[in-house]
């Protein structure tokens, strides 16, 4: 598996360690009804990746969506384990890092909010799997 | 990097307690991804994070108890509840269970010394913020009315971030806090529509459904109204149908609004002249028949007061059903703060409306209430954030109409569209 050199964010928003395998969103999903927080699974009506699960994914998404509700949502699928394992965004987002620096707080768990370069992103788009670890991104790519 | 006080470092390293520590980290890393360089002193809060929706809101709430946080930085207000305090009652199967856990959670907060006003129509209260001051806001509609008509300066802050803010009365010094970020950058001209179309009540929800479709995240400046007086009831209709069908969170009408005496004070003098989009009447009419679908045929329910009902509409209705009943079959529920609640029973309104065959539901809102999730059938609304949101919570079909309409409609048991 051929390995690109260690990435080092642009932001960490949340810090962590998390490594996944890699879902890339084509649009961005609210994680405030859009979000079901007990399976992990994309719900929004119309989303082109409706009904897949973000749980377990070191997930990517362009930027945040949704409400004063985020970060609750955020928070509520970490604890119950439904998920993402990372998150990876291109424009920062105030409620996704809350939800997730909650979790973290609240029940020690782990699921990093990153913000990368255009060029990172789209590198760690094309990953299949994403390891994030000591403040650095590694990126694992099909063979 | 983000430039901290004394005071902001002082909790960063742990030196007031570890919860002040935590609420610091989440400012802080909020500055980070809103792009702020430096904090602000805020001096109002009206926090979302009691608004229990799962165990991390309740695991959360009960972590301040432990904690022995207290809210005495700034005058803390509170959001909606999913349930209401006041009424015990309920027409549907609701969870005991999920009944029981948003009360603790809608009452700790208020334990822990927010005001426990537990409404999504703050601005309606006396001893609010004024304009100028930074404030936090985190229900949508508010956090509009509060930028634009009060004339505050707020973003929309996420639950916990909330507490945070107000916990230490700091806030990140970025977007809608700045005046280029208050300024208007697209500008709507209704002029055309107005050859049509009155400006009445249900005008104000259409008009706050165009801007949050069509205006992104951007501030948009509506031409065309010069000298048009809204009430309040109006610029809240305005507010809510912005931020449930899009993201307006602040706005200007040009000689109405505070900031927008002209189109030039509207407009951030140093970027390029905005774009001038025209909505005619065929836009208002398409928003219209989308919140409306249903035009005629029996009403189980008719729901008032998203946001919650004001002083002047409770005196409207009482006025409007006098002496009239509610047909059998029909339920007509008001959301309502129990601080106007108070007001409206003081001037006789309650009893009238309750002879009339009306339930005054306090603290929350019917569309998310376990109070209502039996309801299924046709529904009117007056509001144009109720049409847009409930038929994707409840199992029902909307009729949107003015509160005359709703009235008629109500007496009747049938969707009776005049206005």
């Amino acid at each position: 598996m051929p390995h690109l050199s260690p990435i080092t964010p642009h932001l960490i928003l949340c810090p962590g360690e998390a490594q996944g395998q890699v879902l890339a969103l084509s649009e961005p999903v609210s994680f405030w009804g859009g979000f079901d927080p007990n399976t992990g699974a994309i719900l929004e009506n119309g989303h082109p990746q409706q009904g897949l699960s973000l749980k377990g994914k070191f997930v990517l998404m362009e930027r945040g969506k949704g409400s004063s509700g985020t970060p609750a949502g955020v928070t509520e699928s970490i604890r119950i384990g439904s998920g993402p394992a990372g998150i990876i965004l291109l424009e920062p987002d105030a409620n996704i890092a809350t939800g997730a620096l909650v979790a973290r707080q609240l029940y020690g768990l782990s699921c990093p909010v990153l913000v990368l370069t255009a060029a990172h992103f789209a590198a760690a788009s094309r990953a299949t799997t994403l390891i994030f670890r000591e403040d650095r991104l590694v990126v694992e790519e099909a063979g | 990097m983000i430039e901290l006080s004394p005071e902001d470092q002082r909790r960063a390293d742990g030196r007031d307690g570890a919860l002040l520590q935590f609420m610091q980290r989440l400012v802080n890393q909020a500055a980070l991804a809103f792009g702020a360089d430096r904090l602000i002193d805020v001096s109002f809060a009206h926090i979302d994070a009691c608004h229990f929706n799962g165990q991390a809101h309740r695991d959360f709430a009960r972590w301040l108890v432990n904690e022995g946080a207290r809210f005495d930085r700034v005058p803390t207000w509170t959001n909606t509840l999913p349930v209401s305090l006041l009424n015990n009652h309920s027409r549907a199967k609701a969870d005991p269970d999920f009944v029981a856990r948003a009360r603790e959670v809608g009452e700790i907060y208020a334990q822990l010394g927010c005001e426990p006003v537990y409404t999504c129509a703050p601005y309606q209260l006396p001893d609010g913020p004024q304009r100028g001051d930074h404030i936090v806001g985190s229900e949508s509609n508010a956090v509009a009315f509060y930028n634009a008509v009060v004339g505050a300066k707020t973003l929309k802050y996420g639950d916990f971030l909330d507490v945070a803010c107000a916990l230490t009365g700091r806030a990140p010094f970025a977007g809608l806090h700045t005046e280029q970020g208050r300024a208007g950058s697209l500008i709507f001209d209704v002029s055309k529509a107005l050859h049509h179309r009155p400006i009445d009540e249900t005008f104000y929800h259409l008009l706050g459904a165009l801007l949050g479709r069509r205006a992104g995240s951007q501030v948009p400046v509506v031409l065309g109204m010069e000298g048009v007086r809204p009430s309040p009831d109006n610029l809240k209709a305005l507010c809510a149908a912005g931020a449930a069908t899009g993201g307006l969170a602040h706005f200007h009408i040009v000689g109405v609004t505070q900031d927008a005496a002209t189109l030039g004070q509207a407009l951030n003098p140093n970027q390029q002249p905005a774009e001038v989009i025209d909505l005619g009447e065929e836009d208002f009419a398409e928003t219209f028949t989308a919140l409306s679908p249903i035009r005629s045929g029996p009403v189980s329910m008719v729901a008032l007061g998203t946001p919650h009902f004001s002083p002047a509409e409770f005196e409207q209705l009482a006025d409007q059903l006098k002496d009239r009943q509610i047909a059998p079959n029909t339920a007509v529920l008001v959301s309502t703060s129990r601080f106007v609640g108070e007001i409206a029973r003081e001037a006789g309104h309650l009893e009238v409306l309750a002879r009339a065959g009306v339930e005054v539901l306090f603290d929350t809102c019917t569309y998310f209430s376990p109070a209502v999730t039996a309801a299924s059938g046709t529904v009117m609304t007056n509001s144009a954030k109720w049409a847009f949101y409930a038929p994707g919570m409840l199992p029902v079909s909307v009729a949107f109409g003015s509160l005359e309409d709703c009235v008629e409609s109500a007496v009747r048991g049938e969707v009776t569209c005049r206005t």
